[in-house]
């Protein structure tokens, strides 16, 4: 049972912790919160129908189907987390202070909104369907204890959730003007994390050299297996022995979306001067 | 002389083997052959054929690899160049019999 919730748990916590991070980032935006359940249900039925293809998407492209689906989901991800820092770097003071009400770049909340939805629903996608693969492979193994496994699995999930729970609720207590410092470094550190994933997935399926293999090895400091090593994969992508072309993406994505970030951020102040007088 | 025609004998040979496969099958939640011996410093294309009905995760800290296998079906990954030295992996999903070694010598 034990065995099942800590796999369960590490699924569920990668997704949690994406989303727990996101919806605190945006709870200014209006209409974040009908998105971010949109997003999850649809991640949700996405999970089911990627789990129920998995012979399929793994046997495309000889055998690498599923690194290079991984690599495009991730992508994908890393893309609306750049978008949506980059956004945030020029709405989110204008958003947070002049209230809710203003409504003046409704448009653009919508289109925050929708990427808000596709983040969420990529999250759940690529952890779900693993862990839809899992509980399925149980369920179908009729070898007795499932009800416990199953229970293990529900445990896994409900500890997962309360992580990513807690630091929502963690970041909601960041004092305002730490508040969007705070959460578009961890939405950078997450972008860059998924961008060292997927050079992983392509470096796996051959498609990239991996440089040097293993650049470091710090598991004897830090095991990934560990809660610790755990936490930090989720959160920044940490990776006891990552490939050298994965520090080449992580690097790339961070830096690329720090200098998208300072761009969108520097015509704006002069705007932000003048509402902020009125 | 005769050694020197005997490596050039080789070179094809090594060629080969630098992109050999080496396989693994999942029967019964088990990896057969639990200990599967690869030549170091060399990329390696590792074919998993699962046999068992069910889903399985091929997972390895030491290699930095994870994937996961349909119920019979079959993946390929690739590992490597190692170095010298034993990388365990196991089944995710069924951790407590799916268990194994890759040496690279």
């Amino acid at each position: 049972m034990f065995g099942t919730a800590i796999i369960v748990f590490r699924e569920v916590l990668e997704a949690a912790i994406i989303i727990g991070i996101i919806a605190a980032a945006t709870r200014d935006v209006p209409g974040s919160r009908r998105w971010l359940i949109a997003g999850l249900l649809a991640g949700l039925a996405g999970s089911a129908v990627v789990a129920s293809f998995t012979d399929v998407i793994g046997s495309l492209a000889s055998g690498i189907g599923q690194e290079i689906f991984n690599a495009i989901v991730l992508g994908i991800a890393v893309l609306m987390l750049a978008w949506h820092n980059i956004w945030m770097a020029s709405h989110g003071a204008a958003l947070a202070s002049s209230a809710r009400s203003v409504g003046g770049d409704i448009r653009d909340g919508r289109r925050a909104c929708s990427v808000l939805f596709l983040i969420v629903g990529l999250a759940v996608l690529r952890e779900g369907s693993e862990t839809v693969l899992f509980l399925y492979g149980i369920a179908a193994a009729g070898s007795g204890g499932q009800s416990s496994m199953l229970l293990g699995g529900l445990l896994g999930m409900t500890l997962g959730s309360a992580v990513g729970y807690m630091i929502y609720a963690g970041l909601l207590r960041v004092p305002m003007r730490w508040f969007f410092s705070a959460t578009s470094v961890l939405v950078l550190l997450l972008a860059a994390g998924m961008a060292s994933q997927a050079a992983h997935f392509l470096i796996q399926a051959d498609l990239l050299p991996s440089l040097a293999a293993p650049l470091w090895d710090t598991s004897a400091a830090l095991p990934e297996n560990g809660l610790p090593g755990i936490l930090l994969h989720s959160l920044i992508g940490y990776d006891a022995r990552p490939a050298g072309m994965q520090i080449v993406f992580y690097m790339t994505a961070l830096i690329t979306i720090v200098i998208g970030m300072k761009w969108a951020n520097r015509p704006r102040i002069a705007i932000r001067s003048t509402t902020g007088a009125v | 002389m005769k050694n020197i025609l005997l490596v050039t004998l080789l070179f094809p040979l090594a060629a080969f083997a630098a992109d050999a496969d080496y396989t693994l099958v999942i029967r019964e939640h088990r990896f057969q052959p639990s200990e599967l011996i690869v030549p170091s410093g060399k990329k390696i294309k590792l074919l998993i054929v699962n046999q068992d009905a069910t889903p399985e995760e091929f997972e390895s800290h030491a290699l930095n690899r994870e994937k996961v296998i349909a119920g019979n079906s079959k993946a390929t990954l690739y590992i490597g160049p190692l170095d010298s030295g034993r990388y365990p992996f196991f089944g995710e999903f069924h951790e407590a019999s799916a268990t194994g070694v890759i040496i690279a010598r």
